[in-house]
């Protein structure tokens, strides 16, 4: 059994009697260890897919498994501990706590993990290390770059040791540069054989994953896109690391 | 998350926003010292009020006073006789429930003028009675002694004073720097000289006992350190009960007594008088009965015994100190729901500044309540961490509150003085600070269940 499988998931909205789909029969597999993004234009449903993949929601239709879990009929109280052992995120606007410094930050998930205090100190200073931010434990976010910010963010996203890790437009509030030094990251983690799911717009992110899920109108493309997808050059660029910036 | 996490994450927000959160703590802070003091000050005057009731005597005490003729036995008139010592003699033989009686005969007129060392003091009441009459009125001898029956047998001349009266024919001690004991000497009563035998001790409240060995001590210091006692100018009466009336006018009354043995009283100033009768009658008598549990069954069987002697004519009326004590009771527990209505209406104020102050608080704080529900915080966990900021805040000002309630104690009794210390109870303190935890519980509710309401999607989109 492939560890995320979506069976007809459909999640509709509605804005003023106006019925909004934003997934549409969506059914999909993803196994352990796989590197997907998940693309398509602004308001196709990306966010959607990985908030119901994430188990931020539960969708209006269809079934969603997680590791074995049904998800769609979970309570509130089970997604959350779903979520908090099994589930990392990464956000476009990082959403660290600014009250709290780094390694506070990193040590959130295992607070609501009940894992005591000197065993998370220990381990968000492993995941620090990891992102090579371990020298910087008792700063604020504030007193930090941007991608600064998202190598502490994917600390967090680490450090519960979770089955998979969404990215929800990780390097889209950062410079190319800097987002080419997050997305070698993710690369690498995957490499270490861990599941990531990175949503994104830009095709030059996409052309780094081996598979690519597009979606259009909420539904997903039967054929993805090339030019979106950026294949036509991943094929020579995807032995010599992520693609480069085209701005 | 553990209990101590959410403290500490409350006490890093309440941190983070000092002013806001001491303005917040503010009604809490009032509330819980208002509380405090008031009851203080409450518990200051019950004490007060109790401790003087027990010195006239308490509640087994019953005064029989004569009494007009009813108006329905008006025409039985001259068939009444007055209290007189057959009723004395009579509840002594046949009223068991009177342990302790003792008969008492005032003098006639309004003031007696009572004159001994050069000085004269015209005082309120002069009473000839039985020596037990010391004991049923709850006093102590100081110094010398009480007369004794024997003294009534031979209808001596001797007197035992309070320290009142000692204070305006001799002079207080507080004056003079030395005890004055006018033992032997010798006093005048409208002109009879009497020999002053005794003197009780000096009957204060316990707060004036307390300020008056204060002045002492402070007086001794200075003449350790060779001050001499700066007093100056002349000496002044401050009119009746000046100084002394302060600690309660039971007590200045207390301290004001005249006693003389009945006999003496009967024989030596009351006879040659024309309207006198062959018994001799009294102004009242002191009873003590078995137990004050047990005073209406006491009051029925007295009763009795004097309908008898008074030919069913009901001359006499019954003075207890229930009346005083249920005065006392009605009093305090007026004051104390008026206090409790201040510091309550000050708690609620208090209370609604948190919650306020919290959905303020959640509201800031969306994107931060997102992050920990994407993390893993349970709606549950949400909903205890906001309460538990609320209710830190409450018992943070509830804490404050009580320091600060023993500096708003001191600063009432700067702006009203009154007779009686005010009394900090730990039940009181107990009871507010449970208020302060309560209300910072119940003001939390509703910023905490909609902080755990929170959509985690629509959270972390909000900025
Ligand atoms: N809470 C919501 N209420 C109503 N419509 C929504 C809501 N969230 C998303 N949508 C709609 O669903 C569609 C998909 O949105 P989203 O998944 O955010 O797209 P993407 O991430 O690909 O830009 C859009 O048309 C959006 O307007
Ligand atoms: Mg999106």
């Amino acid at each position: 059994m492939a560890l995320l499988q979506l069976r007809s998931v459909s999640k509709i909205y509605h804005l003023g009697g106006e019925e909004i789909r934003a997934l549409d029969d969506v059914t999909l597999d993803i196994g352990t260890g796989e590197f997907v993004s998940i693309i398509g234009p602004s308001g196709s449903g990306k966010s959607t897919l990985m908030h119901i993949l994430g188990c931020l929601d539960t969708p209006s239709h269809g079934t969603v498994t997680l590791d074995g879990i049904p998800v769609q009929q979970a309570t509130a109280r089970e997604l959350a501990h779903v979520r908090n052992r099994k589930i990392g995120f990464v956000f476009q606007f990082f959403n660290l706590l600014p009250k709290l410094n780094v390694v506070q930050n990193v040590e959130l998930p295992m607070i609501y993990a009940g894992i005591g205090g000197r065993e998370r100190r220990r381990r968000a200073e492993h995941a620090l290390d990891l992102v090579e931010m371990g020298h910087r434990l008792k700063n604020r976010p504030s007193q930090l770059s941007g991608g600064q910010q998202q190598r502490v963010a994917i600390a967090r996203a680490l450090v519960n040791d979770p089955k998979i890790i969404f990215a929800d437009e990780p390097t889209g509030n950062l410079d190319t540069h800097t987002g080419e030094v997050i997305l070698s990251l993710f690369r690498r983690l995957s490499e270490e054989g861990r599941t990531i799911i990175i949503v994104t717009h830009n095709p030059e992110i996409a052309a780094v994953t081996p598979r690519r899920i597009e979606i259009r109108n909420g539904k997903i493309a039967e054929r993805v896109d090339e030019r979106l997808a950026g294949l036509d050059r991943a094929a020579a660029q995807s032995q010599s690391g992520p693609a480069p910036s085209s701005a | 998350m553990s209990l101590w996490n959410a403290i500490a994450v409350g006490l890093k927000e309440i941190w983070a926003h000092k002013f806001r959160s001491l303005l917040t703590m503010l009604g809490i802070i009032l509330g819980v010292s208002s509380l405090v003091a008031m009851n203080a000050l409450v518990q200051g005057m019950e004490n007060g009020a109790r401790e003087s009731l027990v010195a006239v005597g308490g509640l087994a005490k019953v005064r029989v006073e004569a009494q007009p003729v009813p108006v329905e036995q008006r025409h039985m008139r001259d068939l009444a006789v007055g209290l007189t010592m057959n009723d004395v003699h009579a509840l002594r033989n046949s009223a068991p429930e009177a342990v302790k009686i003792s008969p008492e005969m005032r003098m006639d007129g309004m003031n007696p003028t009572l004159a001994a060392n050069g000085k004269t003091y015209r005082t309120f009441m002069t009473s000839g009675v039985w020596p037990i009459q010391a004991e049923l009125m709850e006093h102590k001898i100081g110094h010398g002694r009480m007369f004794t029956e024997f003294d009534d047998e031979q209808a001596r001349n001797v007197v035992v004073i309070g320290t009142g009266i000692r204070d305006e024919l001799f002079g207080k001690p507080e004056d003079t720097g030395e005890p004055v004991i006018p033992l032997g000497r010798t006093m005048t009563i409208n002109g009879y000289p009497f020999t002053i035998i005794g003197m009780f001790e000096h009957y204060e409240s316990e707060q004036d006992r307390k300020a008056r060995e204060l002045r002492e001590q402070e007086q001794r210091t200075r003449q350790a350190a060779g001050v001499t006692n700066s007093a100056s100018g002349p000496q002044r009466s401050r009119g009746y009960g000046g100084g002394g009336r302060r600690g309660g006018f039971a007590f200045w009354i207390k301290n004001n007594t005249v006693y003389m043995p009945l006999n003496t009283m009967w024989m030596k100033m009351k006879s040659g008088q024309t309207n006198i009768s062959a018994i001799p009658t009294l102004n009242n008598i002191e009873i003590r009965v078995a137990d004050p549990d047990r005073i209406n069954e006491a009051l029925t069987q007295i009763r009795n015994v004097l309908m008898i002697t008074h030919r069913g004519i009901e001359d006499f009326s019954f003075r207890t100190q229930e009346d005083w004590a249920d005065q006392i009771s009605t009093f305090i527990s007026a004051a104390r729901i008026s206090g409790g209505l201040i510091a309550g209406i000050s708690l609620l104020v208090g209370g609604i500044g948190i919650m306020n102050i919290m959905l303020a608080s959640i509201s800031e704080r969306i994107r931060e309540i997102g992050i920990r529900k994407a993390v893993g915080a349970e709606d549950i966990e949400v909903f205890i961490q906001i309460l538990i900021e609320s209710t830190v805040i409450a018992v943070i000002g509830g804490l404050v509150g009580l320091a600060t309630s023993f500096g708003l104690i001191q600063l009432i009794r700067a702006v009203t003085p009154t007779d009686n210390a005010p009394v900090v109870t730990l039940g009181s303190m107990g009871l507010a600070f449970a208020a302060s935890v309560t209300i910072g519980v119940l003001a939390g509710l509703i910023p905490a269940f909609r902080a755990s309401r929170m959509n985690v999607i629509q959270a972390l989109r909000y900025d």
